[in-house]
């Protein structure tokens, strides 16, 4: 035990220590950095749109395993493997639907193709697909100016659900227009009005849910649309039962209890 | 000339042996070989001396891999681009390396690709875990290496460099362990469960470099770019040899192969030459390899590179049943010639 350093440990043994500290600080680095890469090459997964049936973004990175059967398979050759250094997340599926819009093929071919479940065969009917949604410029859009276009309207394949027509009559000093309106229930985000659209710059175009969608909250009760989505469930209470103590309260929505309660 | 029959000396090695790990050309000082050191040098003339005919036959092997390197793609780019197909809507080969589907019926998938995204905790669909167990079927019987050598495109690119290097005599700048790429494998595996990301499909030279061939180019060249002067310029056989994770999960899984060298120590005269040309000189230890009778390491990716450089025929592809019964025979073969 003569070359005991200043520590007390033998010098082997500081060794072995300071050797599995070096490891772990290789690996540490090594491992940071590797992660690193992979969530920089992630970051743009957002803004892609994938082909129809797409897992939800995260599940869709892990899933893929970009063997572009999906691109080989599609009908019309829209869709293309990303390749490193592009600005979307590297190897996976993606089209631009100003250049090649998607064209609902009925048996949803780049679906059957994938392997891995990337695009998921749950999907069963194209028209429930939901690869984007489409999003109208009104400061650019041809029938916000008063103009006759609605091509947008007329090429959808989801005919009159997905883009509908907006009628705002002649008035004193306005002009008529014909305004489409997008439904979010409907549209599956093909692309073919993006296509389709006659502006320089389309004027309607496909992006991604999660960068265009909004949601109200649950807590929002719009009384007076009895027959909306949110307020469908709303019954008007029954009345009470009469002076009986401590009687139980009606189920009826939270927010109209008080209104109706007796004595108050 | 009757060298000494010390076969059994050879077969208990001298203290210390065990601590030979399959340094290249080690074997050279260590063994005591039953041949004198004139056959040894006969046999790097034979080597050196090779006429021009047979040194084209040498090549036979690299010209065979670089066939069904390239042919592979070839199958890929074709189905993609030119619409092969063996029948209506049938294509040939679609798909690439992680994934493909062989006349729209026989499914393909990277083991390593799968095992990957089964650990970021998605649930595979039935066809690619068909494709994989067909793949790691095919390569537990002919070895898992077998696609470094005679699939990988990038092998293309090492080999190149490997090359280059040894033409230009460049020197080492630094050595790293080859069993540094098992902790890189390990590596990938952590950081796929951590960040739910297939951790190596996501930065792998080698799917950029067939994605890109096959659908489209962009910047992957730069990553093989930087593996070709990284092989060339700083660590000989840097990328395959050391780094690569695929590799490593080959290497694995190519421990059961039934396609192996066989190694007959009868005629061997330790000229080393094997272990010059062969990129993974570590299989290579002969005392090991005299023990086994052939090259059993599962990091020998079967490039045939070893075989016909031999100049005494010691190295040659077998099928692993039968290696023992050669064996026993080119022994037998031996000793009638001693006694003679």
């Amino acid at each position: 035990m003569a070359d005991q350093g200043p520590s007390g440990l033998t010098s082997s043994r500081r060794d072995f220590l300071v050797k599995l500290a070096q490891g772990a600080a290789i690996a540490g680095t090594g491992g940071l950095l590797w992660g690193y890469m992979l969530r920089n090459e992630a970051r743009a997964a957002p803004y892609a749109l994938r082909p129809p049936g797409a897992l939800a973004e995260n599940d869709f990175n892990a899933a893929c395993i970009k063997c572009g059967q999906c691109v080989i398979d599609c009908p019309p050759l829209i869709l293309k493997l990303e390749p490193a250094g592009g600005a979307l997340p590297i190897g996976m599926p993606f089209f631009e639907p100003r250049t090649g819009a998607c064209i609902m093929c009925p048996d949803i071919p780049c679906m059957k193709a994938c392997p891995t479940g990337a695009l998921s065969p749950k999907l069963k009917r194209i028209e429930d697909a939901r690869m984007g949604l489409a999003v109208i410029d009104i400061e650019n859009c041809l029938s916000y100016k008063g103009l006759r276009c609605e091509i947008c309207h007329r090429e959808c394949p989801i005919k009159g659900k997905a883009i509908t027509l907006e009628t705002h009559p002649r008035q004193t000093s306005r002009h008529a227009m014909f305004i489409p309106l997008v439904h979010s229930d409907a549209c599956t985000g093909c692309g073919i009005c993006e296509k389709a659209c006659p502006t320089d710059i389309a004027a309607i175009r496909i992006l991604p849910h999660k960068l265009v969608q909004g949601r109200i909250g649950e807590h929002y009760r719009l009384g007076w649309t009895f027959d909306t989505e949110i307020t469908k469930d709303f019954k008007p209470a029954e009345a009470l039962p009469a002076a009986a103590p401590d009687a139980p309260v009606p189920k009826t929505a939270p927010g109209m209890d008080y209104l109706n309660e007796g004595g108050i | 000339m009757s060298p000494p029959d010390n076969t059994a000396s050879r077969r208990s090695p001298p203290d210390g042996a065990k601590k030979h790990l399959g340094r290249p050309g080690e074997f050279l000082e260590s063994a005591q070989p039953p041949f004198s050191g004139a056959d040894t040098q006969a046999s790097m003339d034979k080597v050196h001396n090779l006429s021009g005919g047979a040194r084209v036959w040498s090549w036979r092997y690299i010209v065979l891999r670089r066939l069904t390197q390239v042919g592979f793609l070839l199958l890929f780019f074709g189905t993609a681009h030119w619409g092969w197909q063996v029948a209506k809507d049938v294509p040939l080969l679609a798909g690439n390396l992680s994934a493909s589907k062989f006349i729209g019926l026989i499914p393909l998938t990277d083991p390593f690709a799968a095992l990957q995204i089964f650990l970021t905790g998605h649930v595979l669909e039935q066809e690619s875990l068909i494709g994989a167990a067909i793949v790691l079927g095919i390569y537990l019987l002919i070895g898992g290496r077998v696609f470094c050598s005679w699939v990988c495109p990038v092998n293309v690119v090492t080999d190149a460099a490997g090359w280059l290097r040894n033409k230009m005599g460049i020197q080492a700048l630094f050595h790293l362990p080859r069993s540094l790429r098992y902790f890189v494998l390990l590596a990938a595996l952590i950081i796929t469960v951590v960040t739910g990301l297939a951790a190596f499909e996501w930065v792998s030279p080698i799917g950029m470099m067939h994605r890109e061939i096959i659908f489209g180019l962009g910047l992957g060249f730069t990553a093989l770019l930087a593996i070709f002067l990284f092989d060339l310029l700083i660590l000989k056989h840097g990328w395959c040899g050391h780094l690569c994770p695929l590799g490593a999960f080959y290497s694995l899984i190519g421990k059961t192969s039934l396609v192996r060298v066989r190694f007959d120590k009868n005629t061997c005269t330790h000229c080393g030459e094997c272990a010059k040309i062969c990129p993974e000189p570590q299989v290579l230890n002969l005392k090991k390899l005299d023990e086994r009778g052939y090259v059993f390491s599962g990091e020998c990716s079967n490039c045939g590179r070893c075989s016909p450089i031999c100049p005494e025929g010691s190295l040659k592809f077998d099928f692993k049943p039968l290696i023992r019964s050669h064996n026993v025979q080119a022994d037998a073969i031996a000793v009638q010639r001693r006694t003679k």
